[in-house]
């Protein structure tokens, strides 16, 4: 089980409060959490990824246990403390306001 | 009893304002989706409560958003805006080939008939539509693909398609403006397109009269005449009787002729209305007094309304999207600014008042006639 932090608007978009937890097969990338993420809410494709090249919104990061992974590739294995659980993946909106 | 229902796009979220046919008290719901910009939301002809609306941002890119209630609850539904086939370049602003990217959908035009089409309009330049409200958009690509689209250029909000009118008396008849590439017109349902932009004249381009080039604010029309076509272009205030094939000049006594909105009152084909705007690049109303301005004779005689609205230190702007009539009588006239108030008018625009006076900048106003 994988625990995702999403950014306060797409939780709104996507009808959850707090963390989102979905089942993931080991060995979790980035590219196969996300490809599940958007699985179970529908709604956020489009919203990380960009539909058809599937690369990261510009203005989104990906961190997990206090590394950034926003460019490294999808199929990139989340650290294990990710894939048990124990910590969380996080998508985080860029620093700018706006 | 009529019920009046303001739909109003905003940089940080949409507002749903309504009241009873005297128009003198507004009830105000929202923000919808905080912190996102609402381009635009519009109610289906064929069903009221049936509504759409343009939701995107920076960070998370577009989302569209339908609701069956008239806006009390409202639904995600798709997102993905695929041009079809290869895209090609048009001319970014310093003239250099720039590849074609969408960005955000301007505007939703519902069919006057089926809830369930909708057309939208986006950047960079493209009409889609969906045939099942709003789950599935397919391109129109004759429209991308016309042969002048590589001279396209943006404006300085993006090359946008923003402006889409259905031909009330002809299914098969569908007017789109862009900025800068100028007025289209389909005569079958939007597989093919040719440009219908004889009569304007712009400076910014190499040639003056070129078939394309030309900044299009919007386009207006009466539905019970959709031959007659009046225009708002970065400068000038125009008119075509002829669908388009050729328009004239009609600023006449305006304060300036530049300017974003133009509408049409809604039992009088003839009267229209503006908001002139300094210029190009002042995007607020001369001498710092906003007026709108009204022409009862289709234009070139212009009257100033001013009743009830700022006549001192005003420098807010009012975009291309945000002026609308209601059909009661007399006609309502509403219009946004930049600055956040929604003004409107009970008696053809004599007087305004704000129903609204502190939202976000405002983006769009659409108003919805209800029995």
């Amino acid at each position: 089980m994988i625990r995702v932090v999403l950014p306060a608007h797409l939780r709104t978009l996507a009808r959850v409060d707090g963390e989102v937890k979905i089942e993931v097969a080991a060995p979790a990338t980035l590219g196969t959490v996300l490809d599940a993420l958007e699985a179970a809410y529908p709604m956020l494709r489009g919203t990380i990824r960009d539909h058809t090249t599937m690369k990261r919104r510009p203005f989104l990061r990906f961190f997990a246990c206090e590394q950034d992974l926003s460019h490294e590739p999808p199929e990139t294995r989340l650290p294990e403390a990710v894939e048990t659980g124990a910590e969380p993946f996080l998508v985080v909106g860029a620093m700018a306001g706006g | 009893m009529s019920k009046v229902r303001v739909l109003v796009g905003t940089r940080k979220g949409a507002f749903v304002l309504t009241s009873d046919g005297k128009r003198e008290r507004w009830d105000v719901s929202g923000p919808h989706f905080g912190g996102w910009e609402i381009y635009h939301l519009k109610g289906s002809p064929a069903d009221p409560d049936r509504l759409y609306a343009s939701q995107s941002s920076g960070w998370f890119g577009q989302v569209i958003q339908r609701s069956h209630d008239g806006g009390k609850t409202w639904e995600s539904v798709g997102n993905k805006f695929l041009y079809e086939g290869a895209t090609g370049t048009h001319q970014w602003y310093d003239g250099t080939p720039h590849p074609w990217e969408f960005a955000r959908v301007w505007h939703l035009e519902p069919s006057l008939t089926d809830p369930d089409i909708v057309y939208a309009g986006v950047e960079d330049a493209a009409l889609f539509r969906s045939t099942d409200g709003g789950q599935t958009w397919l391109e129109l690509p004759g429209l991308r693909t016309h042969p002048s689209a590589s001279s396209w250029q943006p404006g300085a909000g993006g090359m946008c398609l923003h402006t889409i009118l259905l031909d009330p008396g002809n299914p098969r008849r569908i007017f789109v403006a862009i900025s800068a590439a100028g007025a289209f017109r389909s005569d079958d349902a939007g597989q093919t397109w040719r440009p219908i932009n004889r009569g304007l004249t712009s400076e910014s381009i190499p040639n003056p009269t070129a078939e394309v080039g030309h900044c299009v604010h919007r386009i207006a029309m009466h539905r019970s005449r959709p031959g007659v076509l009046f225009m708002q272009k970065h400068w000038d205030v125009m008119r075509s009787d002829d669908a388009g094939e050729s328009w004239r000049e009609v600023s006449g006594n305006l304060p300036t002729d530049f300017g974003f909105p133009i509408d049409v009152h809604a039992h009088e084909p003839e009267t229209i209305y503006v908001v002139p705007i300094k210029s190009d690049s002042e995007h607020y109303p001369p001498d710092s007094r906003l007026r709108v301005y009204r022409s009862r004779t289709g234009g070139n005689e212009w009257e100033p309304l001013t009743r009830g609205l700022p006549q001192t230190h005003c420098y807010v702007n009012v975009l291309r999207d945000a002026m609308s009539v209601d059909s009661l009588e007399p006609c309502g006239v509403y219009f946004g600014t930049t600055g956040g108030q929604v003004y409107a008018s009970s008696d053809a625009g004599d007087s305004w008042t704000p129903i609204v006076r502190d939202l976000p900048a405002v983006a769009s106003v659409e108003v919805q006639t209800l029995s």
